[in-house]
């Protein structure tokens, strides 16, 4: 099946029973399958009139109680921003689709691009930690959408799977494993009675349990800076306290949260760091260097945030260059270079969108690299 | 209902509001207050099962209503009220969900999801308080503010048309609209009741003072001035077409149930 397909499967797996968005290509047939599929499984499916909506409406239906999706491109991601912020603020668990597309503004509908990851980031105003994938195949778009649902619940923030069109578009054999075989992790509830409950008191890993509405905590939630009540506190006490454990939950789970790709770095000069459809390309670039006797390793991110900054510290000290190819003028290499600075090169292998590097434009910078 | 206890420390209502967090932010003379009391009391009277009512409010003077009824509530984005409160409906239709906000955020930045969750008939009661201003950020010209009527942005009078709000409410396919100032509170009481219960997009209209920015500026004062100025100047017309129930500047306010018909709703259970 497609990428686009794998996702949606991926979703229902996962327990994924709400889905809102907004046409657009390359995300369209995610909506089409959810179309389908969530009736067949008492789920909803609902076409908003734009992406504003569709995010709002994901969140509302989280605090439903049920777990919501919605799958998007790069023009609509831009206006989910909005309220993935208070997806962030409220601690709303739930999961973004980008599929990324030639850009900016309405650039290349119909061709392919990596050029959303910064925003992946830093795209909704202000200060927070945030979960991002990058599946390279049909296969991973299934397998992680899952793992996005579990990260959502877990550190209860709206998690982005940041792929693109190439992968959306791809078709290839999909494994889905039985029922009994997916872990599903649940949303963690409150313990204690209405009456003492705090909707933002943390755990010790800093994730609060949450309430549904309709289950009778009658409690509140705002966009606003709050306290452990959820009531507004507009002081420096309590944005320091707030702004600072949305960030923390993040950064002190890293380690939990970030998943790598490795090969044969352990006695590399160089290696390739890439995420999505470049590091496809990147395998058949770093087999051609090998013949040529090249040393060469593979880091393939499979989660980009939080970025994995201790292992490429680690990996920048034993190695010449990181050579990075991406769909885009150089996003994520800016994390590689600012981890690897003062130990190593980095070389970013840039492609514009459209369309996806040559195996011989990565080859040709391992050779640089090494010469 | 609780009954009034003579205690001069303690509201009636006390019971369903976050006292802990009051004062309130709203000013002297401010409708706002009075609408969420109106509001309180008619989810009283539906007899609705309060643990399983949702209050959806977006940004505004009015959007902080949800911040202080002790029910399940939602202060999200500007204007995005609706569309958090569709999703929150369909994701679990045993809840009554209630949108309570101002003009600004209902039909200015959210006039797109207003039209288009009327249109579903997705089954939502929607409040919206209309002071024809915005008031947190300082009285500017809002989507409702009378022509010629004077505002910070405005300050030879607005040269814009405004919404009227029942006129684009019915034509989107509301089925139920009702407009009432704050001087007619029983009936006004008994339009929230009366939307609580309807199945489908009911939206109930309530104009209302904002002495602050609105009155001092177009020469009503305080809040009792406006109050004044509804009471003589409201006519009740439920037959009228409504393209004529628009507001002029100190003009006449036609109030009354306007519309009150059956369509299947969003979700249809």
């Amino acid at each position: 099946m497609s990428g686009d397909e794998a996702c949606a499967e991926g979703a229902i797996s996962a327990g994924c029973r709400f889905f809102a968005g907004y046409p657009i290509t390359p995300a369209t047939e995610i909506a089409e399958r959810m179309s389908q599929r969530l009736p067949e499984v008492g789920g909803i499916y609902i076409q908003m009139e734009d992406e504003l909506a569709s995010m709002a409406a994901v969140l509302g239906a989280s605090w439903g109680g049920v777990k919501a999706m919605t799958a998007t491109s790069g023009p609509g991601f831009s206006l989910m921003m909005e309220n993935i912020g208070l997806g962030l603020m409220t601690e709303t668990p739930c999961v973004v689709v980008n599929m990324q597309r030639g850009d900016p503004s309405t650039g290349l509908p119909t061709l392919t691009g990596q050029g959303d990851m910064m925003q992946a980031r830093w795209g909704s105003h202000g200060s927070y930690g945030i979960i991002a994938l990058a599946p390279n195949s049909p296969q991973e778009l299934y397998d992680l959408t899952i793992r996005a649902f579990n990260l959502s619940e877990k550190y209860r923030l709206p998690v982005l799977i940041m792929s693109e069109l190439a992968t959306a578009h791809m078709y290839e054999k999909v494994v889905i494993p039985p029922v009994s075989e997916i872990e599903i992790t649940p949303r963690r509830k409150p313990t204690v009675s209405p009456e003492e409950y705090l909707p933002y008191k943390p755990d010790s890993d800093l994730v609060p349990p949450m309430a549904n509405a309709g289950d009778g905590y009658r409690f509140h939630t705002t966009g606003l800076t709050h306290d452990e009540r959820g009531y507004p506190a507009m002081s420096a006490e309590a944005q320091d306290k707030l702004v600072r454990r949305l960030v923390e939950k993040v950064k002190m789970n890293r380690d939990k949260i970030i998943e790598l790709d490795e090969d044969g770095i352990d006695d590399a000069e160089v290696v390739v760091c890439a995420y999505g459809i470049p590091s496809r390309v990147s395998f058949r670039a770093i087999e051609r260097a090998r013949e040529e006797g090249i040393k060469v390793g593979m880091l393939r991110l499979i989660t980009v945030w939080p970025f994995p900054e201790d292992r490429i510290r680690q990996i920048a000290g034993q190695v010449k260059a990181f050579i990075m190819p991406e769909i885009n003028y150089g996003q994520v290499v800016l994390e590689v270079e600012r981890c690897a600075g003062g130990m190593t090169k980095t070389i970013p292998v840039p492609h514009m969108g459209g369309g996806v590097h040559t195996p011989e434009l990565i080859l040709d910078a391992i050779r640089q690299a090494v010469r | 209902m609780s009954k009034v206890t003579g205690d001069n420390e303690k509201h009636p209502l006390d019971a369903y509001l976050r006292t802990e967090r009051l004062p309130h932010i709203w000013c002297p003379g401010c409708g706002s207050g009075l609408v969420l009391n109106c509001f309180i009391r008619s989810l009283l009277k539906s007899g609705l099962n309060l643990d399983k009512v949702a209050v959806v409010s977006g940004i505004g003077c009015t959007g902080r209503a949800a911040g202080y009824i002790r029910l399940d509530s939602f202060h999200t984005t500007h204007g995005r009220a609706i569309p958090f409160a569709t999703g929150l409906k369909l994701a679990n239709p045993e809840l009554k969900v209630v949108v309570f906000s101002g003009d600004g955020d209902l039909t200015a930045i959210g006039g797109n999801h207003f039209i288009h969750a009327a249109r579903r008939n997705i089954d939502i009661t929607v409040l919206c308080v209309n002071n024809f201003i915005y008031g947190m950020t300082g009285g500017q010209l809002g989507p409702t503010t009378p022509l010629a009527a004077r505002t910070t942005t405005t300050r030879m009078g607005s040269t814009e048309e405004p919404f009227n709000i029942p006129y684009l409410a019915a034509a989107s396919g509301a089925v139920y609209v009702a407009r009432w100032t704050t001087a007619q509170v029983r009936r006004l009481e008994k339009a929230i009741t009366e939307a609580l219960l309807k199945k489908g997009f009911s939206l109930v209209e309530v104009i209302s003072p904002c002495p602050t920015y609105y009155g001092r500026l177009n020469k009503q004062a305080s809040g009792l001035d406006t109050m004044k100025y509804y009471r003589s100047n409201s006519v009740i017309k439920p037959d009228i077409d409504l393209k004529y129930a628009d507001i002029k500047l100190n003009g006449q306010i036609v109030v009354g149930k306007f519309v009150d018909i059956e369509r299947p709703p969003i979700p249809n259970l």
